[in-house]
């Protein structure tokens, strides 16, 4: 999760904003890795909402015989307490999706709280704002998460999000602040100064709007980071685990040694659904970076 | 003088945010776990030892929070991280050394071999724009950072362990064999490092491949590069000390910033192969309940990755004459 990338997205004046968007759209269907990543996207969100639909059986239901093989019936084989693994993988997507989208909208909003309003008040706010933000980065999320849930004693839904929100703020918060900081001296900004406007009306209406782009890449980072650490927390039975995730059927694989009892397909099918949603939001989040600075583009050898 | 001032107080604040976290967390929390741990304690070792334990979380009942928070600061000040429950009577301090040899020796290699790799593989994709590397690899590494770690191990696991059967099952070592100094003993130690520390490798080097990449791209555009071309030297000489030297820089203070997700990733990898360092550790103290053992874990992780980005900040300005200029 070290991806830095290069941010210096030419900023456009408000007035350009229309056609910055449309040319967005333009730079997207054009560009492979974002086609990709957003057609994986779909095709989640798809299986999610149709899941009653498309799984074959209860997900719950402990009605067949255990560590059963991959077979025309059972796609993916049954667990080792005879509940079906595919339809688990299907219902799973559902969790797996809200827990990406809602860790990740919250995060993201605290980012751009943060970052935003350290950069725009400067001094001493930026100062220790920016202190504050260094010392999340620093500190080890997964111990910290551990740490965290290990004392909620209760491991609902709830206390999950809000351990990667915690966790999970700080990079977009240090991005957000520098390019906010590119955009304070701008006219525009300089000519609501001047008429007088607050300076939570400027943040809201003039800066925030100019970042769209990035925010969005944030938002993508973010959910990335809520699939993966919400994975880890899971499989190590820090999550509810009578909840349907992917993170949860790797807790149980492992709990029943699927490995050993020769059930690999267990064990492969959720890791490599979490790869593909995590790649799914990488994907877009890289193509959106490769749009906003030309200069990573791939170069065609002629 | 200012840049160091500033380090020093970014140290300070995050070893006392880290500290301030163990000490509200178990507050914070309904029912105050850690005190209902010792009252389920209270009947099985001697009254004395509870009354260690409450003074090592600063949980005496009687005093003001702040006696409590200062009682807290004082014994951890003095090394004083209370008492194991699931190693006990050991303290704290005592079952943290075991493991931090393990980690400190997989995820050291492991991350300098990354990092340089990485660096290395980054440098080449920019300078061959549109070549092998750098068509190739930056998705590949895209994918692979979308990844749990863990399920990486796993994988690994499987196909090298499982169905290969070329490395050991997991642990540090043979269990049947005792800690010793003997070259087949440090061949054990090799043969079950080896599967978690390619798996850090693995997952953590796409992160340096795609930062080196991108600044190696805007240092190519230089002009000192330019002049440098223009001179004639020999390209690899402008790859590596001229564009590549300066490249490094961002990717190096990159490296310790993100040390804090390398940790813990590897300690996500420690837990799959039960190799015994701190993760794995950290695992055993929450399916104990060991609050102190936990707390402390965190404590040292933290001031691990603080010392490392200490040694990242020296590195730089050693590298760069610019910071040194300026102080």
């Amino acid at each position: 999760m070290a991806v830095q990338v290069l941010t210096n997205q030419e900023v456009a004046a408000p007035e350009a904003r229309e056609s910055v968007l449309r040319n967005l759209a333009h730079a997207v269907a054009r560009n492979r890795k974002a086609l990709a990543g957003i057609a994986l996207l779909t095709f989640f969100v798809l299986v999610a909402i149709l899941a009653p639909l498309i799984s074959p059986y209860d997900p719950n239901k402990l009605a067949f015989q255990q560590m059963l093989q991959p077979s025309p019936q059972h796609l993916l084989g049954t667990t080792g307490a005879g509940q079906d693994i595919f339809s688990q993988l299907i219902w799973s997507t559902r969790e797996t999706l809200v827990l990406a989208i809602v860790a990740g909208v919250m995060a993201t909003v605290i980012s751009v709280i943060v970052g935003v309003t350290a950069a725009y008040l400067g001094g001493a706010w930026d100062h220790a704002l920016n202190l504050f933000t260094d010392v999340f980065l620093v500190i080890p999320t997964l111990p910290l998460m551990i740490v965290i849930s290990a004392y909620a004693q209760n491991h609902g839904l709830g206390v999950l999000i809000g351990v990667i929100v915690v966790t999970g703020w700080s990079y977009g918060a240090r991005q957000l602040r520098s390019q906010a900081l590119a955009l304070r001296n701008r006219e525009f900004l300089e000519a609501a100064r001047v008429r007088g406007e607050r300076p939570s009306y400027i943040i809201v209406f003039e800066v925030l709007p100019n970042m769209t782009s990035l925010i969005v890449a944030i938002f993508l980072g973010a959910a990335l980071y809520s699939v993966l650490a919400a994975a880890v927390l899971q499989y190590i039975g820090l999550g509810d685990s009578s909840d349907l995730s992917w993170g949860n059927m790797l807790y149980w694989a492992q709990h029943n040694g699927a490995l050993l009892a020769g059930s690999p397909w267990w064990v492969l099918a959720p890791g490599l659904c979490i790869a593909a949603l995590g790649g799914a939001f990488a994907l877009v989040n890289y193509a959106f970076d490769e749009i906003g600075n030309p200069a990573l583009r791939p170069v065609k050898r002629s | 003088m200012r840049y160091a001032l500033r380090r020093l107080e970014f140290f300070a604040v995050t070893l006392w945010a880290a500290l301030t976290l163990n000490f509200i967390l178990p507050r914070l929390m309904p029912g105050n776990p850690a005190e209902a741990m010792l009252v389920r304690f209270r009947g099985r070792v001697s009254l004395q030892a509870v009354e260690q334990m409450e003074a090592a979380f600063g949980l005496h009942p009687h005093t003001s929070i702040f006696q409590q928070y200062f009682e807290y600061l004082s014994n951890t000040a003095h090394g004083d991280l209370g008492t194991s429950l699931s190693f006990f009577p050991t303290p704290v301090g005592k079952v943290i050394m075991l493991a931090l040899p393990w980690t400190v020796g997989l995820v050291g290699t492991a991350t300098v071999i990354a990092f340089l790799l990485g660096t290395l593989i980054g440098m080449l994709a920019a300078w061959r724009r549109g070549g092998i590397f750098d068509a190739l690899l930056p998705p590949t590494f895209i994918v692979v950072s979308a990844i749990p770690y863990f399920w990486i191990g796993l994988l690994l696991l499987l196909v090298f362990s499982f169905v290969l059967q070329w490395f050991p099952l997991g642990f540090g070592y043979d269990l049947t064999d005792q800690i010793n100094l003997s070259w087949s003993f440090v061949g054990e130690v090799f043969a079950h490092g080896f599967l978690p520390a390619l798996t850090i490798v693995v997952t953590s080097i796409g992160g340096w491949i795609l930062t080196m990449r991108n600044t190696m791209i805007t240092t190519l555009a230089e002009d000192y590069v330019k002049m440098a071309r223009a001179k004639g030297l020999s390209p690899v000489r402008i790859m590596l000390n001229y564009a590549g030297r300066n490249a490094i820089l961002p990717n190096l203070t990159g490296f310790a910033m993100s040390l804090g997700f390398v940790i813990s990733g590897a300690i996500a990898v420690e837990i799959v192969f039960n190799y015994p360092g701190l993760g794995f550790m950290l695992l055993t103290a929450v399916n104990n309940e060991d609050f102190a053992l936990m707390q402390g874990l965190f404590l040292l992780i933290t001031v691990a990755v603080l010392v490392a980005i200490l040694v990242a900040d020296v590195v730089t300005a050693v590298l760069d004459p610019r910071t040194r200029e300026s102080s």
